[in-house]
């Protein structure tokens, strides 16, 4: 099957003698919905930035769908939707006359372009302010609003680059839906964000990038496998002088009714739970400290990070 | 893309720059016929009665012509590098960039944007000049041709200056500096003849002089260089530039890093 995306030894040195990408490669399926994460600075908008050819790439190849961007140029940006990090659209034009425009950018015809406006500025909870212009709009409206003009064409590869930066949780959970909606409907969708959350509930597969190279490309089932250790914090109902005796689990006290546990891989839940009834330690309600992918990704960098000093 | 789509993504653009230029139309339209009207009354109206004739004209109606050329020529530059410019600092540029539009369709989409403007100003000039003067157009194909010409030109120079530009300054410095004076030593307000012949061999190095005659030749009928060198002149650059500015755009590291 031809990948939607294909990336092959992509290189970037800028001018200033920087390399950004040092030969990265991997493959996006038809219909995954991909997380390319990484710290600040690590390649991803570079990535990004050649993939829709406002960066030039030093060398390697990229294909959309089996098509090379050098080879042809039109046919692979027709296949490509991109949302970018920054606001890029005029801020003075009405939103509706953005989107719109859009779509004659790409070729189509205006009662086409027209059609999908209202489809998608609806979808997107924007058909209410589509008279008013750009600068007007919301933090979280110009989000959607950038999402709505990249499906003007209804590409088969939506690239999303942080797109939920500085949006609230009611607006973001909503943004995830009309996301795994319009993957459901077979739109491949490539994500970067800094909310680990977000890439675990939404993304079934994953890249890690770091200065400029790949450092995990896996599904995140199986990332998630090789976490060692997780760090749960137990709520117990009543209050603890000191931490109780957990046995072979690590822990100590948050505060007098919060517990920190560590359980190791191979160490079961249900162990911790029956000791700490046997203390009559009553445990009202369980989380994680952290993400688990977060805790992951965390540990990944820093071995990377170690094998590049070593 | 096919030429359907090309036409259409063309098209957008066009309407698009058409829709901003409008929607500012106390920024771009006004000031400039206001301008104009100002130089018919003081120097076609107050001062030229005292100068008398030039050229075998009124000096109303010897300046009109390049008035009107004037306005074209600088309207049709500052429209393009404004917008352009815009659109590469709130980086909506790349609403394009990332299209598969060509780079030679975005170039001919800002360029016609510019011309429409100068165009629309040249002609709200001209039926102010009627106030002032009759205008009996001696060879209409050729007027409309140079100034045609003359606007793809400068519109031509006014997205490669925005292509080049880092700040709003770099967009006010060529026009400034260099559009200004070539415009006011360009024969507008004079007659090359009333030069010493040292100075008329260095005013026909400006090529703003030959837009303005070859436009006042198809006016009036008068010249002060032969019109044929104009046509020349401007093709020669308009290709130049139109050549220029496609290498930036396919190469250059200004829009694409």
């Amino acid at each position: 099957m031809t990948a939607a995306l294909s990336i092959r030894n992509l290189e970037k040195t800028y001018d200033n003698g920087f390399q950004a990408l040092k030969g990265i490669s991997f493959d996006v399926q038809p219909g995954d919905f991909f997380a390319l994460l990484g710290p600040n600075g690590a390649g991803k908008s570079t990535t990004i930035g050649i993939i829709c050819s406002l960066v030039r790439k030093t060398a390697g190849s990229v294909s959309i769908f089996g098509v090379d961007i050098d080879k042809d140029f039109a046919a692979a940006k027709q296949l490509l939707g991109v949302v970018p990090q920054e606001f890029n659209f005029s801020q003075f034009e009405k939103v509706y006359d953005i989107v719109c425009t859009q779509g004659g950018f790409y070729g189509m015809p205006r009662k086409l372009a027209e059609e999908r406006t209202e489809k998608y500025l609806k979808q997107l909870g924007l058909w209410d302010k589509r008279s008013v212009q750009a600068r007007m709009l919301s933090g979280g409206m110009k989000r959607r609003l950038m999402i709505a003009r990249a499906l003007i064409h209804e590409p088969r590869l939506l690239i999303l680059d942080e797109p939920t930066a500085g949006v609230d949780i009611e607006l973001r959970r909503s943004m995830w839906t009309f996301l795994q909606q319009i993957n459901a409907e077979g739109t491949t969708i490539i994500l970067t964000t800094h909310y680990l959350e977000e890439a675990e509930s939404l993304c079934r597969n994953i890249a890690i990038i770091d200065q400029g190279d790949i450092i995990e490309n896996t599904s995140i089932r199986s990332l998630l496998k090789t976490l060692n250790r997780e760090v749960f914090i137990l709520d117990v109902r009543e209050p603890l002088a000191e931490c109780p005796d957990l046995g072979g689990f690590e822990g100590r006290l948050q505060d007098e009714t919060s517990l920190e546990v560590t359980v190791e891989k191979g160490q079961s839940l249900n162990d911790l739970f029956t000791r700490l009834g046997e203390q009559d330690v009553a445990v009202v309600s369980m989380r994680n400290r952290a993400n688990r992918l977060e805790e992951l990704f965390v540990s990944l960098l820093a071995d990377a990070k170690q094998e590049g000093e070593g | 893309m096919y030429s359907t789509a090309i036409w259409t993504s063309f098209s957008t653009i066009l309407r698009r720059e058409v829709r901003r230029f409008t929607r500012i139309w106390p920024q771009t339209l006004v000031p400039p016929v206001i301008t104009m009207s100002l130089y018919f009354v003081i120097f076609g109206s107050l001062i030229g009665s005292r100068i008398g004739q030039m050229g075998g004209f009124s000096y109303m109606e010897f300046v009109v012509p390049g008035l009107i050329m004037m306005a074209v020529i600088t309207n049709s530059y500052s429209n393009v590098a404004s917008s352009f410019y815009s659109a590469k600092f709130q980086r909506n540029v790349e609403e394009l960039l990332v299209s598969p539009t060509p780079n030679w369709v975005i170039m001919a989409g800002y360029v016609l944007g510019g011309v429409s403007r100068g165009l629309i100003v040249g002609f709200v000039v001209t039926l102010i000049a009627l106030f002032f003067t009759d205008l009996g157009v001696q060879h209409l194909g050729m007027t409309v041709a140079i100034v045609f010409l003359a606007a793809v030109l400068f519109s031509l120079a006014g997205f490669i200056n925005a292509i080049f530009a880092n700040s709003f300054d770099d967009i006010s410095i060529i026009p400034t500096f260099v559009l200004t004076p070539l415009t006011y030593l360009g024969g507008v307000f004079y007659s090359i003849d009333l030069l010493s012949p040292f100075f008329q061999g260095l005013s026909k190095l400006n090529p703003v002089l030959y837009m303005v005659n070859a436009f006042r030749y198809g006016v009036l009928g008068v010249s002060d260089i032969n019109v044929a060198w104009a046509f020349v002149g401007v093709l020669v650059f308009i290709a130049l530039l139109f050549g220029w500015g496609l290498h930036l755009m396919s190469h250059g590291k200004r829009l694409r890093h």
